[in-house]
């Protein structure tokens, strides 16, 4: 589903992924773990189309189309989705608004008629129990005044809503108390299904004891520089990254 | 021949068929032709090249032109049918074109009738009121031109249930078009009305508008007043909003500006009485080559008083915003609460933008805050639209829209909301 082959990004002067190789099959969650500054969030951006980093080398295949040479909605029309770690505020836009707009721009650009006022509003009826969300929240404007638990919830929401191929969850469970963080890696498990796949980008492996993994990679200085099962998120929970930034740096040393 | 005597030659087929106006007519001549019309070194005109939009050769109307009834029709605001529908055609009011449903409550007449009847006494005290504050010479010329103009009552405790929407026909098909409506508005005591005013250059040629419009609202009284202004880039309008608030009474103004060559809206606020109340809000949405400054003034002479001001623009092409926000806290007025903000979104590399907000503050128990911003559209906003699969140009239409949304949230009237939101969603092309 998704192909990345050696790729490198940089934000000006500045080298981030200095070579990334990842390959993700449909039905399959991946795990992206590493210190802070090794390059996650980067990579996330990178593969949702944020123009402030520069691809400077490699390929990123996604479902036989060049994704780098999509814009950021024709990507996520071809079914990639970004649950952001720090959702936008919108002032005067509401979310089912806003949902509704991007559910009909992707169905126009996938050939279908738009969702009329009453499919779309069960269609979201049924996504919102998926993360107990509040239909007044989501008439609000996006994100204002929300809780970091009520952001990072709407974000499942409108991946649910969206239904994408390939969803990037970039620590979706920063900020999250232990209740908000069940409640969303339920969402996000219900949504699991063997033709979709998820790439989580966490820090701490709190999150993937919800959501398990079937494979973790460690990212540090912009490589992955370890990649397991979800054992080795256990490892790194009990060890610390200074073991792996050890092997690392003795190995370049 | 150039603007002036192009001017003068009007005035002089004017003299002497007023005759309850004529002494206010020649001393704004004078002062007129004293001062003339303001050059860009004028400090209240410094962005504005009125002096250019004059031109030698305009047509002036000096008599009641014949106003076709039937082009009311192709203009009046959807949904607005069943509302009092004034009509000034070519700057001159058109009594017989107006349409007044709710007679009893309301009273609209000619401005040279009213200065010689029973309303003599409020025309004579009123009439000239902003003067004060524009002492500049198209204020005047405008004023030498009043005998055309209307008189709006309110009477006493009259809730007036339907919109008073003032429709300005310019006829610009034989040349430049050079219309100045006068139009005098008497809110009495705890009397409610809305009034509405909206702009239409007919004929498709050039065009300029130079508008007074005088409000006194009285005691516990409640205004609403919408200025919409849509026509075409060749029309110019210089326009005075001009408001003297009694006891506890409440005004609220909405200015919403969509189009026109060179824009010039003035509004007043004079807070001449205890709790008084005053909102101003204004949009200005401009593209191509458009100019538009919006002077506002908010004088508070007593105490207790409150004021609210929010101006919001959007700038695309070479367009250009100017935003000029007095406040004046004269030393009587404690408790003041005066609250002002403008805000600017520049789309296009060759707009601008210009914001002088302007306190002036001798009491000193006041709460008086204000802030300006100009900026581009929030790129973190816009990406985490596209990231949803919206495209670049929805994204950007949605948030100017949602940018917009609190100024048009304040038009409590729905027809008119609903017609200005069209208006809106069209220009930002935002597609379903």
């Amino acid at each position: 589903m998704l192909k990345i082959e050696n790729l490198q990004a940089r934000i000006e002067e500045k080298e981030i992924l200095k070579g990334i190789n990842l390959d993700i099959k449909p039905g399959e969650v991946h795990a992206i773990m590493g210190p802070n500054g090794s390059g996650k969030s980067t990579l996330a951006s990178v593969l949702a189309g944020r123009e402030d980093y520069e691809v400077t080398g490699g390929s990123v295949d996604f479902l036989g189309k060049d994704l780098l040479e999509l814009s950021p909605e024709d990507r996520a029309k071809e079914g990639l989705f970004l649950a952001f770690q720090y959702p936008v505020e919108i002032p005067g836009v509401s979310t089912t608004n806003f949902m509704k707009t991007a559910l009909n721009e992707k169905r126009k650009y996938q050939g279908l008629d738009p969702l009329d006022a009453a499919q779309f509003l069960k269609l979201m009826k049924e996504k919102m129990k998926l993360v107990q969300i509040d239909q007044a929240l989501l008439s609000r404007s996006l994100n204002e005044g929300f809780s970091g638990g009520e952001k990072k919830r709407n974000e499942i929401f409108q991946m649910a809503m969206l239904e994408p191929k390939l969803a990037i969850l970039d620590e979706t469970d920063s900020g999250l108390d232990i209740d908000a963080l069940r409640i969303v890696a339920n969402g996000v498990n219900q949504l699991r299904s063997k033709d979709n796949a998820f790439l989580v980008v966490t820090h701490y492996q709190r999150l993937l004891e919800y959501i398990v993994p079937d494979y973790v990679h460690v990212l540090y200085k912009g490589r992955i520089v370890k990649s397991g099962t979800k054992e080795l998120a256990l490892e790194l929970e009990e060890r610390g990254y200074d073991f792996i930034k050890e092997e690392v740096d003795q190995a370049i040393a | 021949m150039d603007a002036t005597s192009n001017i003068k030659s009007a005035y002089a087929q004017l003299e002497g068929k007023s005759k309850n106006l004529s002494a206010f007519q020649e001393e704004n001549w004078k002062t007129f032709s004293g001062i003339g019309i303001p050059a860009l070194k004028h400090e209240e005109w410094k962005y504005i090249p009125i002096k250019n939009v004059f031109k030698a050769s305009m047509n002036i109307a000096v008599e009641h032109d014949a106003f076709d009834q039937s082009a009311l029709s192709n203009y009046i605001l959807p949904g607005t049918e069943d509302a009092n529908h004034i009509v000034f055609y070519n700057g001159r009011f058109q009594e017989h074109a107006s349409k007044i449903n709710e007679k009893d409550k309301l009273v609209v007449k000619s401005l040279e009738i009213a200065a010689g009847d029973e309303d003599a006494a409020f025309v004579e005290t009123n009439l000239g009121n902003s003067q004060g504050y524009h002492p500049d010479g198209v204020n005047a010329l405008n004023g030498a031109f009043a005998a055309g103009g209307a008189f709006i009552k309110i009477k006493k405790g009259a809730v007036i249930s339907q919109p008073l929407i003032i429709y300005h026909f310019a006829d610009s098909s034989n040349g430049f078009r050079f219309s100045q409506p006068r139009i005098l508005v008497s809110v009495e005591d705890n009397a409610q009305v809305t009034i509405v005013e909206t702009y239409v250059n007919h004929g498709g040629g050039e065009s300029l508008t130079n508008e007074v419009i005088e409000i006194c609202t009285g005691r516990d009284s409640i205004t609403r007043y919408i200025k919409l202004q849509n026509e075409g880039n060749l029309s110019n309008h210089t326009g005075t909003t001009h408001v003297r608030q009694l006891e506890r009474s409440n005004t609220h103004a909405v200015t919403i500006t969509l189009d026109g060559a060179v824009v010039r809206n003035n509004l007043n606020m004079v807070m001449e009485d205890e709790h008084a109340e005053s909102h101003m809000y204004g949009l200005y949405l401009l593209k191509g080559n458009t100019l538009a400054d919006n002077h506002t003034i908010v004088d508070n002479r007593m105490p207790h008083c409150e004021s609210n001001e929010l101006y919001k623009g959007i700038m695309d092409d070479q367009s250009t915003g100017v935003f000029n926000g007095k406040i004046f806290v004269r030393k009587d007025a404690q408790k003041t609460n005066a609250y002002q903000s403008n805000k600017n979104i520049l789309l296009g590399d060759q707009a601008s933008a210009n914001t002088k907000p302007q306190l002036e503050i001798f009491a000193d128990d006041v709460k008086c805050s204000h802030g300006c911003t100009i900026g581009k559209l929030d790129e973190d906003a816009l990406f985490y639209l596209r990231a949803r699969g919206i495209s670049e140009k929805n994204a950007k239409a949605l948030l100017l829209h949602a940018f917009a949304s609190d100024i048009l949230g304040q038009i409590e009237n729905e027809a008119i909301k609903n017609y200005i939101e069209t208006l809106i969603s069209d220009r930002l092309s935002l597609e379903a």
